[in-house]
């Protein structure tokens, strides 16, 4: 179990002040100037060494993904950073966390972390429905620069840095990288073709680096306690803390800063107070928020919660937020309802996941009731297969996962349903 | 040059190709909805998936991906067969099955591509999804349910037409393709959007239900409704012309046409003259014979005195025909320019749009002077958009019009050209490729002494680059210049000469109030001003009706073909003419078109050769701007020509787009 003194977010739970004095007194914008001068590629060289991993969910090395903005502009281009806080995945609920008790660690990380990639200004995406959690980022943000902390000569490092924060309309889609850079813009939240990637040609053309607001306020902390400091928590390739958020069948769900590759079991039984009716009543888990395919419980209990742990499973961690199912639980019906949310957050722009995710959802609907046949099992398997990995973004992928997932572990209890549907049926025509 | 691997096959592909394109070289067949040459890529169809190593394990969009050194691509493997039937599955699952009621069938991807790319039999037991109708005109008809959201439109109306006017609203499988406020689409170019829909949501609504397009035979004809020339083809049943369509050209009309062009055609079985009139004592038209006609023009004896106009769709065969005639009459009293300009035609490099259509679009700094150039040349200013956005500054001396591109209005009176500001001065002078477009409204207005003033001062001409332009309006003005269909002071020469006949070849701009008691014999094909001005009315042929020769405003000499017969009794022009030399009793030389198309390129060689006639790049000297209000000659694009005023779409077009009247659905 993490100590708390390896703890990264200090007021998590909100039992101090978010403001910038009590921010301060917990250590933020404590020498931020001092982590600065260590020069841009030190701090990125920190990073790498650090084995930050995005904490977005896909999980792509941090200082690898700044290392590829460009060192200097050959064209009068500025560089911008733009911080993901569009957390709309069903599941999560770590950046909302973050943003209400602890902003001034995301601010601080977006100097930082700015400054290491030569960005000329961060923009923070939040999402639309987060309103009180806006009010507290616009709030913390201008805090920080009547504090001299942003804008010109930020911190006294000499370094000019703007933070905007932009408030999302509640797309879930404006959550992906490029559908994000084209909402800033003022356009329809759609994912844009890579390549060009946005270290090439982001925001308004310019070289961008898209990341998650936990991996950007994890910085600070990394940079002030050191490389090795961060990776001594975790397995080899998947290090340093994580922000877990737990909901479901648990006795206490909780959203709590742990060492990755935790095992699964203790997670659940140190933080949560254990699954809802005992280890037996386990069903199955959703580790890492909607879009990654279910677990069943017995081969979850011992996993380590981590990237490569959960990838071996044939599931994934990606954004952390873990969703408990306990044997009340019509497994079927919770992926119908995230098939159902995939088909209403389909921004419609290319073919296979604008007319997939319908027709999946519409499917799911009817297996729910056993209105179907075995045989439409394997054409809806072949579906997400046609669906997964012929889309622009990872939207349709994510769509397809849960009910792969659901067909993988649980084709019996499809097809029991089938059965009896059949029988009820056969019953009432006689 | 990067090599690449296409199934198998090694090829070099040029800079920046994609692998769509790599693919096309190496001769494989790639399909694809959403991909278009001339638009920006979307990539959003996923039809054109195919597999690229080196790179990840799923098939690739072909169109988006560019092509790189040593990249091996498959188009012929299972994973490519598989994702294609999925996409094209997809597409299908929500797309009515109304093949037999839609007029997009036997010419819709969708149609062609499921056949050779599909599944045979759908697996979906859904209900379909349906989509309300969206409003988009008098011009394009709508069926929603069968959009596949290729979004070629949308990219058509933002990129190409410069007007955002058609836009996608909501998203998933709700995302539904409409106009802003479902407004009609306004833009000139917008009937455009119909080639483009690779279904059928997006059909012409006056060619709705008409036919069929295996019924159709197909003509290469030369667009008359600007001095553009665009190229297009003519689909005709029977006697009639249903539609018109562009023909790619990339030096002309690359692959749009006006909607004039594209509409006007229902025109040609409206207000048709087909039959001979003569007008009594009372004033009135009665009926005749060819030979009553001919017979009371010979008594007219004219002899020298007999004079011609043309109008501004004639084809150069017909205005040679009527200059032979009046030459064996032993007169020289012929006049294009109906409207009364008497500009000097000595030099045709002074009258010409000599950096070509697709010259313009690298010029770097545009001065139009006196050009409504979206209603005189619509597709002038697709270019010069594509100049703008390569940087290019346009600068406008007239009235405001809406541009679609940022220009900067300098005033309405010619005399700003003699005290230009600053900046312009400055802009033109340093640029690399500096070009004057000077319209008809600014040549009427004094515009050509200080424009050629300021082509020798910004030097226009320079080595491989000549921006002096002048763009006419009238299809058939270049071919009038080069004939030497002219007087040197233009229609007025033809008033004071006192012609006790004059032939009226369809002009129907022309003031004939002016002309007295002259006979006045109108050779046309539609009852407008210069049929009712007319004593006697010969009916001839429309531009679909005759093969011709059509000079272009950039001095392109192009060839048209004849589709249909002309309707009654109306004839050929040319025969026309032949049969009333016989009837005057003398000798123009020819008997057939052959002969006449032989004796006319004997005489100017250039309109024998199709292409770019050479008019030499050599410009007067100019002189000083004097005061003149710029006034544009087009008061309704929709209504410019004898056709058009005759056609039902261009009427509802000039009533719906331009004065704002609504009309009430039929059905509804």
């Amino acid at each position: 179990m993490l100590a708390d003194k390896d703890r990264i977010f200090t007021n998590l739970y909100g039992f101090q002040e978010w403001g910038l004095k009590a921010a301060q007194a917990r250590g933020d914008w404590d020498a931020t100037k001092k982590l600065m001068a260590v020069g841009q590629d030190a701090i990125i060289e920190e990073i790498k060494a650090s084995g930050l991993r995005g904490r977005g969910g896909a999980g792509f090395p941090t200082g690898l993904k700044w290392s590829f903005m460009p060192k200097e502009s050959k064209d009068g281009r500025p560089s911008f950073l733009v911080i993901n806080a569009d957390e709309s995945e069903p599941g999560s609920c770590k950046d909302r966390e973050i943003i209400r008790h602890d902003p001034h660690k995301l601010v601080e990380g977006a100097l930082i972390a700015g400054y290491a990639m030569r960005a000329r200004a961060a923009y923070i995406y939040i999402r639309g429905e987060f309103i009180r959690e806006a009010e507290t980022l616009f709030k913390a943000v201008a805090e920080a620069y009547d504090a001299g902390l942003l804008g010109k000569n930020a911190a006294g490092s000499g370094y000019d840095f703007d933070v905007f924060v932009h408030r999302g309309a509640g797309a879930y889609i404006c959550g992906e990288e490029t559908a994000m850079i084209e909402s800033l813009e003022g356009k329809k939240g759609q994912p844009r073709l890579k390549p060009p990637f946005p270290a090439g040609a982001g925001l308004y053309g310019c070289p961008t680096t898209v990341n998650n607001v936990e991996s950007i306020a994890v910085v600070p902390t990394i940079l002030r306690r050191g490389a090795s400091w961060f990776s001594s928590f975790g397995r080899e390739n998947n290090k340093g803390t994580k922000l877990f958020q737990i909901s479901g069948h648990v006795n206490t769900p909780c959203v709590v800063e742990e060492a990755m590759s935790i095992p699964f079991s203790e997670l659940i039984e140190k933080h949560c107070g254990g699954i809802r009716g005992g280890k037996d009543n386990l069903l199955a888990v959703i580790p890492g928020g909607s879009s990654v395919p279910l677990v069943p419980a017995e081969q979850i209990w011992d996993a380590p919660m981590d990237f490569d742990g959960l990838k071996e499973l044939g599931s994934g961690l990606g954004t952390a937020g873990v969703i408990v199912m306990d044997k009340s639980t019509d497994v079927v019906r919770a992926i119908s309802r995230i098939s159902a949310f995939y088909k209403h957050e389909s921004c419609g722009q290319c073919t296979p996941c604008r007319e997939g995710t319908g027709w999946m959802w519409r499917v799911m609907e009817r297996l729910r009731t056993g209105d179907s046949s075995p045989e439409e099992i394997d054409m809806l398997f072949q579906v997400t297969k046609q669906v997964e990995g012929h889309t622009i973004c990872a939207l349709g992928d994510a769509a397809a996962w849960p009910i792969q997932g659901l067909i993988r572990h649980y084709r019996p209890e499809l097809e029991r349903r089938i059965a009896e549907r059949q029988g009820e049926l056969a019953q009432a025509a006689e | 040059m990067p090599k690449v691997t296409v199934d198998g096959q090694e090829i070099e592909v040029p800079n920046g190709a994609t692998v769509l394109q790599a693919c096309e070289l190496a001769g494989k067949e790639i399909p694809r909805f959403c991909y278009h040459e001339r638009l920006s890529i979307a990539g959003n169809c996923r039809m054109c998936l195919v597999e690229v190593r080196p790179g990840p394990p799923k098939p690739q969009a072909s169109c988006a991906l560019p092509a790189a050194e040593g990249q091996e691509i498959r188009t012929d493997t299972p994973m490519v067969k598989t994702a294609r039937e999925g996409v094209m599955e997809f597409l299908l699952i929500n797309h009515p099955l109304d093949c037999p009621i839609c007029d997009q069938g036997g010419e819709c991807d969708l149609q062609d591509q499921s056949i050779a790319y599909g599944r045979g039999a759908t697996r979906y037991h859904e209900n379909k999804r349906a989509v309300t109708e969206k409003y988009m005109g008098p011009l394009i008809k709508t069926v929603m349910t069968r959009c596949i959201h290729c979004t070629r439109c949308v990219r058509f109306s933002e990129e190409i037409a410069g007007m955002d006017e058609i836009g996608a609203l909501y998203r998933g499988e709700n995302m539904q393709i409409t106009t802003y406020l479902e407004q009609a689409a306004e833009h000139e170019l917008s009937a455009n959007v119909i080639d483009l829909c690779p279904v059928g949501a997006l059909t012409s609504r006056p060619y709705a239900f008409e036919a069929r397009p295996w019924e159709l035979k197909k003509t290469l004809g030369i667009d008359v409704s600007d001095a553009m020339g665009s190229n297009i083809r003519i689909d005709s049943r029977g006697r009639e012309v249903m539609r018109v369509l562009p023909r790619i050209n990339d030096d002309v009309n690359e692959e749009w046409i006006s909607d004039k062009a594209r509409y006007q055609v229902d025109g040609l079985t409206r207000r048709r003259l087909d039959t001979v009139w003569i007008r009594n004592k009372k004033g009135k038209l009665d009926k005749a014979s060819w030979n009553e006609a001919f017979a009371k023009i010979a008594a007219a004896k004219p002899g020298k005195a007999i004079a011609a106009i043309a109008g501004d769709m004639q084809d150069c065969e017909t205005m040679f025909a009527a200059k032979a005639l009046l030459k064996a009459c032993g007169s020289t009293l012929v006049e294009s320019r109906q409207t009364g300009m008497d500009y000097p035609t000595d030099n045709l490099a002074a009258m010409n749009f000599n950096s070509t259509f697709a010259g313009i679009e690298e010029a770097d700094a545009v001065l139009i002077v006196g050009s409504h150039v979206r209603w005189e040349a619509p597709l002038v200013n697709v270019r010069l958009r594509k100049a703008v956005k390569r940087g290019a500054k346009v600068f406008v001396v007239g009235p405001h019009w809406e541009t679609t591109y940022p220009a900067e209005f300098l005033g309405d009176d010619v005399s700003v050209l003699g005290k230009l500001p600053g900046h312009v001065a400055d802009g033109m002078s340093k640029a690399e490729k500096p070009a004057i477009i000077l319209g008809g409204g600014g040549v009427v207005a004094g515009g050509l002494d200080p424009a050629l003033a300021l082509a020798a001062e910004w030097k226009l001409v320079r080595d491989g680059w000549n921006g002096f332009n002048v763009m006419h309006f009238s299809a058939a003005r270049m071919g009038a210049l080069m004939l030497g269909f002219v007087q040197k002071g233009g229609f007025k020469d033809l008033v004071a000469a006192k012609p006790k006949v004059l032939l009226a070849l369809g002009a129907d701009e022309a003031d004939y109030s002016q002309f007295g008691d002259a006979l006045k014999v109108y050779i046309g094909h539609h009852g407008d001003k210069g049929a009712h001005a007319a004593d006697i009315i010969l009916p001839a042929s429309a531009y679909t009706e005759k093969a011709g020769t059509y000079v272009s405003t950039e001095g392109r000499v192009q060839f048209a073909d004849k589709a249909v017969f002309a309707p009654g009794d109306a004839r050929e022009d040319w025969t026309i003419l032949r049969a009333l030399a016989d009837a005057l009793g003398v000798s123009v030389g020819f008997d057939s078109f052959a002969e006449l198309r032989a004796a006319m390129v004997g005489e100017v060689p250039a309109l024998g050769v199709e292409g770019l006639a050479d008019y030499g790049s050599k410009l007067p000297k100019g002189g000083k701007a004097k005061s003149g209000k710029i006034g544009y000659p087009i008061k309704d694009f929709y209504l410019t020509n004898p056709i058009a005023r005759a056609s039902e779409t261009m009427q509802r077009c000039s009533a719906e787009l331009l004065h704002g009247e609504t009309f009430a659905e039929a059905a509804e």
